[in-house]
């Protein structure tokens, strides 16, 4: 800093009086500024991920006072059959659909990245379907891969190939649901694509002398240029996984062809409970059968979840943060 | 338009070989492949929105005749205006209080120095990453003996106090202001707060449309929310949720579900045109560098 702007610097020079003054002042602004969001903060989340903790240890239905039943709700998870296939099902796509996001993603990254022409039009067209309504997005879905009239089936059949019965088949309703969060999956291909672009030049023109060809230079550069990115990736898409369920129940009411979508619990889940997610039944538990102090149980677990997902990414962003408390201009 | 990203492609030789020649029509090839399976879908619905009530039931890829009258008919099958009206309601009043809590944390957390920031910053990506089935319980109880459940008050008020994702994308872009800036304006005797609106806020004007943006999106696209307090009160329902049960009221018109549907992605498309540089460089700095 430059002696200028060090004699301003009112803290660090001023005798004692103004100093802490100045401080004093520095703090109500600090405060002013954050207030609104500490206060926010503790009305929207801590406060009820407090009672979230507390009401699962209650028997509650918004309209008797809550009772204390200790750990029955959670004893009580073991028995329940559909809080088993609710788990499995979020597991499945914490899974499938975490590796299939990220692959996918930094693949289309990967190919948009190496094209010379055309680039601004392939990234409009494939990150545009990512700011689609998710329910619009669904029905897209829907109707593209509806069996025997579905333009996905005739262009199967050109193969040959028959197509399932996508969102009408327990075993294909949640690969159906993976695909339209594919189709969505634009602004993570956004992300590496611009992460892929930061990869400094020098390593490629260094590595293009040794005679590394592109699939080489892929492997040995950029991927390990942008891992931190995927890791974000990762965990991001872990999170969307664990709380997936506007896909799960549109597609689950549109399958079933329910009249009423918004009201009744019939269709949730349909065909056969292969749609019923966590969040999904949760929602059910709570607000479709008002058995609140369950559906905070499994609130409880979500978070609990959730938070190990998060805690990784938090780690690595503290690491970073102190790098850059070093650093200029932190 | 596309500069933001192009100007640091890799430098790649031109194709001066077979081998270079073949590479760049197998790159492009499958770069257009891609274009046109993300593109295809949308199109599929469209031909479908505008053919006839009997032909959308079949196999047919295109339209016997055109029946954009279908766009209009929709109006009349259900009160599409009333649910715009409370889309508008909910993604204009949530983006307006964002804008007015979010600023200041924001600014707080980039250029002001205090103790526990980093810890609170913290506590700000923790909040933006917790799946919101969690704290929907106790929400719904408070809200509901406030007696506000049945409208859409509960998902707007909170953008006027604190919205986690928000406040960290405002974060991640005003921090990249360089300090200098804030300094001369407090060298000149502004306070912080005149430093924030009339230094930070300008410059950081293609950051605060990014986020304003994504608020608005998000909070046009929501499902969970809107179900959750409007479930069951068909008149406070917006766009995304009446949507959800138009294929159910109308499940033998195929046409006029996809024309809603199209309908419904109009805001984003046309958002997306006129700020397509606002919202690469915002996903962009959604990913976090850890």
């Amino acid at each position: 800093m430059t002696a200028t702007l060090e004699r301003v610097d009112v803290p660090r020079t001023a005798p004692a009086r103004g100093r802490s003054r100045a401080r004093s002042r520095h703090r109500w602004t600090v405060l002013a500024f954050m207030a609104p969001a500490v206060l926010g903060f503790l009305l929207f989340f801590g406060y009820p991920l407090v009672a979230t903790v507390g009401f699962s240890f209650t028997e509650y239905d918004l309209i008797n006072p809550p009772e204390w039943t200790g750990f029955e709700n959670y004893t009580y998870m073991f028995g329940d059959k559909l809080f088993r296939t609710a788990a499995y099902n979020t597991l499945w796509f914490v899974v499938v659909l975490t590796g299939l996001r990220v692959v996918f993603a930094l693949g289309v990254a990967s190919v948009i990245a190496r094209l010379k022409s055309g680039v601004g039009l392939i990234r409009t067209l494939c990150y545009l379907p990512s700011l689609t309504p998710p329910v619009a997005a669904t029905l897209v879905f829907f109707l593209v891969v509806r069996p025997n009239d579905g333009p996905l089936d005739a262009f199967l059949g050109w193969f040959g190939v028959e197509g399932p019965l996508w969102f009408s088949d327990p075993a294909w309703a949640k690969p159906g649901i993976t695909l339209v969060m594919l189709w969505v999956s634009g602004d993570l291909m956004i992300i590496l694509l611009a992460a892929i672009m930061d990869v400094p030049r020098e390593q490629y023109e260094a590595a293009e002398l040794d005679g590394a060809g592109p699939v080489r230079r892929w492997w040995h550069i950029t991927l390990p240029n942008i891992s931190p990115v995927l890791l974000f990736g990762a965990v991001n898409s872990i999170i969307l996984a664990l709380q997936l369920f506007t896909q799960a129940v549109v597609a689950g009411s549109a399958a079933s062809g329910s009249a009423d979508a918004t009201g009744s619990t019939k269709d949730l889940g349909f065909p056969e409970n292969s749609t019923l997610t966590f969040p999904v039944w949760l929602y059910a538990q709570g607000f479709r059968y008002f058995d609140m102090g369950y559906a905070a149980a499994m609130a409880t677990v979500l978070f609990i979840v959730s938070f190990a997902a998060t805690a990784v990414l938090v780690q690595r962003m503290r690491k970073a943060s102190y790098q850059e408390e070093g650093g200029p201009g932190a | 338009m596309t500069a933001v990203l192009d100007a640091r492609r890799p430098a790649e030789t031109r194709p001066r070989d077979w081998k270079g020649v073949l590479d760049w029509v197998a790159v492009h090839s499958l770069g257009l492949a891609l274009g046109l399976m993300f593109a295809l879908p949308v199109l599929f619905v469209f031909l479908t929105a505008v053919m006839s009530d009997s032909q959308a039931f079949t196999k047919d890829l295109w339209p016997r005749e055109w029946h954009w009258g279908n766009f209009l008919e929709v109006f009349d099958k259900a009160p599409l205006l009333k649910y715009l009206g409370n889309s508008l309601l909910y993604s204009l009043l949530a983006t307006a209080g964002m804008l007015l809590s979010s600023i200041p944390a924001a600014y707080a957390l980039a250029k002001l120095r205090w103790r526990g920031r980093n810890a609170v910053f913290l506590l700000v990506v923790g909040a933006m990453m917790l799946p919101p089935q969690v704290v929907a319980v106790p929400l719904y109880d408070t809200w509901s003996s406030l007696g506000l459940t049945g409208t859409l008050w509960p998902l707007i008020l909170p953008y006027f106090l604190f919205d986690a994702f928000s406040i960290f994308l405002l974060r991640q872009f005003i921090v990249t202001i360089p300090q200098s800036y804030v300094d001369a304006a407090r060298v000149d005797g502004c306070t912080e707060f005149q430093a924030l609106v009339r230094v930070v806020v300008p410059m950081a004007r293609p950051g605060i449309a990014a986020t304003a943006l994504f608020c608005f999106l998000y909070t046009w696209n929501d499902y969970f929310g809107p179900l959750l307090y409007t479930g069951e009160r068909p008149d406070e329902w917006t766009l995304s949720l009446a949507l959800s049960s138009f294929k159910g009221m109308h499940h033998v018109q195929w046409n006029l579900a996809m024309a809603v549907t199209l309908l419904i992605m109009v805001p984003a498309v046309v958002l997306f045109a006129f700020a397509q540089r606002s919202f690469v460089k915002g996903i962009t700095f959604t990913g976090v560098k850890g």
